[in-house]
């Protein structure tokens, strides 16, 4: 795909694909094109012509957000974007707004304050009053709702205390457990190499690497250059 | 004495409710003022004066009023805002085209049905009714009973229904509403027809109480109800309503008290002492902040 803001070329004709049941993981320095490519998937931004995204068979380009939406693509976007006047529980509604199988919905609530009890805990409160952990496992909560079959992750660790980024990271491996295909856009690509199991490396809007995580891990330019010096070959 | 007048306060408060209710809607999900609110009251009481004269009879009036008046709005914001929306253009342009959109109605009005006041017929009924020593028509009855309603109705659906969920999802963070997948556009367009359907209401009840019509009748009733929107807290609806009643009141002590030369001078005094203590009107709120 290519994506453009104006004149501005963000993704260069970037190719990738995510298999039924994967995890993977999209890394690459600020700026590199992550949230873009991401959005172009959710249809919020426009892919240039000749772009193709396919999901399960059907061409995402030629979609509206709502319809992607109801194909089961869900995007927990950068920076949480909770509605931060209305309590977690509409938030949570409103993760479920296109789904017409009323009656699972509860399940899905179910499920969620499973996942997430603090939620449970803060079900009446403005989501603007929440922390910034609280508020993102209300942001991947909401996702959940639409009982995603591609479930997409902006940097879900961003903005957290260590131990907090450590519980997330658990939770989406817990999701990915329970049978959910996963694509995560990172910072912290050690903790998201660790849970992945393909990963693709962007750079200035081009696929730079792209191979197994642990390989990757191993990868002596791809540490260097993504994870940081001081981290230890395995 | 004092009773006959809040009483007399209390009808006109409710009409003004109903009028800041229609800025109230439009303007939580836009942070836009829709100047040409006023006229698109007249406009629906000119709708359904035509529709009871071709002798429809008064309920299916109002209600193709309502379609008409709810539609047109609609036409106008997918045509002529949504464009501006769309290319990024700043408020005050939308804010122009309105005052546009006012005078263009009015001015249709004017070459539709004449510039001259015609008379309205009575729909709600002449009777007047006498409780003690207070005196009212029996169309006051209507004004409180319908518009109470509408009102409580409104508040219901923005409060417990799906739409109403998606119109304040779509008012505070349009971007996340998008990933929901809710049709902003939808979402807006059923917002501007509530508005034009408020108004309607409020234009059958008063020009059935006045038993009047002009085509600029909408220019003050306008103003006063942008001002008890705001006085009451725009975007927040049962706010816009009380200061709708607030101001009612006020303006038939005063007319008691001193005289009806002051009436729209209080209420805009009103307006400014109010706002200097509370500068985001009596239920207005400061915003939630975003961590
Ligand atoms: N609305 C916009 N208008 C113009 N350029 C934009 C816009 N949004 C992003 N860009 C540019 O597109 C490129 C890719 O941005 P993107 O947000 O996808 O990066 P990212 O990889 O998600 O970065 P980060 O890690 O900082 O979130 C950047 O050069 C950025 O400046
Ligand atoms: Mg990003």
């Amino acid at each position: 795909m290519n994506t453009y803001y104006g004149n501005i070329h963000a993704l260069k004709g970037i190719d990738f694909e995510v298999n039924d049941g994967e995890l993977v993981t999209l890394i690459g320095s600020n700026g590199a094109g992550k949230s873009t490519t991401l959005l172009t998937i959710a249809g919020v931004l426009k892919a240039a012509s000749g772009s193709r995204i396919e999901f399960n068979g059907h061409d995402l380009t030629k979609l509206s957000p709502p319809q992607i939406v109801k194909m089961g693509v869900t995007l927990s976007p950068e920076g949480r974007e909770v509605f931060p006047e209305l309590t977690v529980e509409e938030n949570l509604k409103l993760g479920a707004y296109c789904r017409k199988d009323v009656k699972e919905i509860k399940d899905s609530f179910d499920q969620v304050y499973e996942l997430f009890p603090r939620l449970l805990e803060r079900k009446k409160q403005q989501a603007g009053t929440l922390s910034g952990g609280e508020q993102q496992m209300l942001a991947i909560g909401r996702a959940l709702m639409n009982r995603p079959k591609l479930l997409m992750l902006d940097e879900p660790s961003m903005g957290l205390a260590p131990n907090l980024v450590l519980e997330i990271f658990n939770l989406i491996k817990e999701i990915h457990k329970q049978g959910t295909t996963i694509l995560l856009v990172e910072q912290n690509a050690n903790m998201a190499l660790k849970i992945a199991d393909r990963c693709y490396v962007l750079e200035v809007g081009r696929i730079k690497f792209s191979g197994d995580a642990k390989e990757m891990q191993n990868n002596d330019e791809v540490r260097k250059a993504y994870l940081g010096t001081v981290n230890k070959k395995k | 004495m004092t009773a006959q007048y809040i009483v007399n306060g209390l009808t006109m408060g409710l009409i003004y409710a109903l009028i800041a209710v229609g800025y109230s809607l439009v303007f939580g999900i836009l942070k836009m003022i829709n100047m040409a609110h006023g006229a698109v009251y007249a406009f629906g009481a000119h709708m359904i004066l035509m529709f009871v004269t071709w002798n429809l009879g008064a309920v299916p009036a109002v209600i193709l009023s309502v379609l008409l008046t709810g539609g047109l709005l609609v036409i106008y914001d997918r045509t002529i805002l949504a464009t501006l929306r769309k290319k990024k253009a700043p408020g005050i342009a939308a804010l122009i085209t309105t005052i546009g959109f006012s005078y263009i109605i009015q001015n249709g009005l004017m070459i539709a049905f004449g510039t001259e006041i015609k008379a309205f017929p009575a729909l709600l009924g002449e009777k007047m009714i006498q409780v003690g020593n207070v005196k009212f028509a029996f169309s006051q009855v209507y004004i409180l009973v319908v518009s109470i309603v509408l009102l409580v109705g409104l508040s219901l659906l923005i409060h417990k229904s799906k739409i109403g969920l998606a119109m304040r999802a779509v008012e505070q963070n349009s971007r996340a509403a998008d990933l929901m997948g809710i049709n902003a556009k939808g979402v807006i367009s059923v917002t501007f027809f509530l508005s034009g359907m408020s108004a309607v209401i409020a234009a059958l009840l008063l020009a059935s109480y006045y038993q009047t019509v002009y085509p600029t009748m909408g220019v003050m009733i306008g103003l006063k109800g942008f001002s008890a929107s705001v006085l009451g807290g725009i975007g927040i609806l049962y706010g816009s309503a009380v200061g709708g009643i607030i101001l009612g009141i006020a303006e038939s002590l005063t007319v008691q008290f001193l005289s009806g030369a002051y009436r729209d001078a209080v209420a805009f005094i009103l307006l400014f002492l109010i706002l200097i203590v509370r500068p985001n009107g009596l239920f207005g709120k400061a915003k939630v902040s975003k961590v």
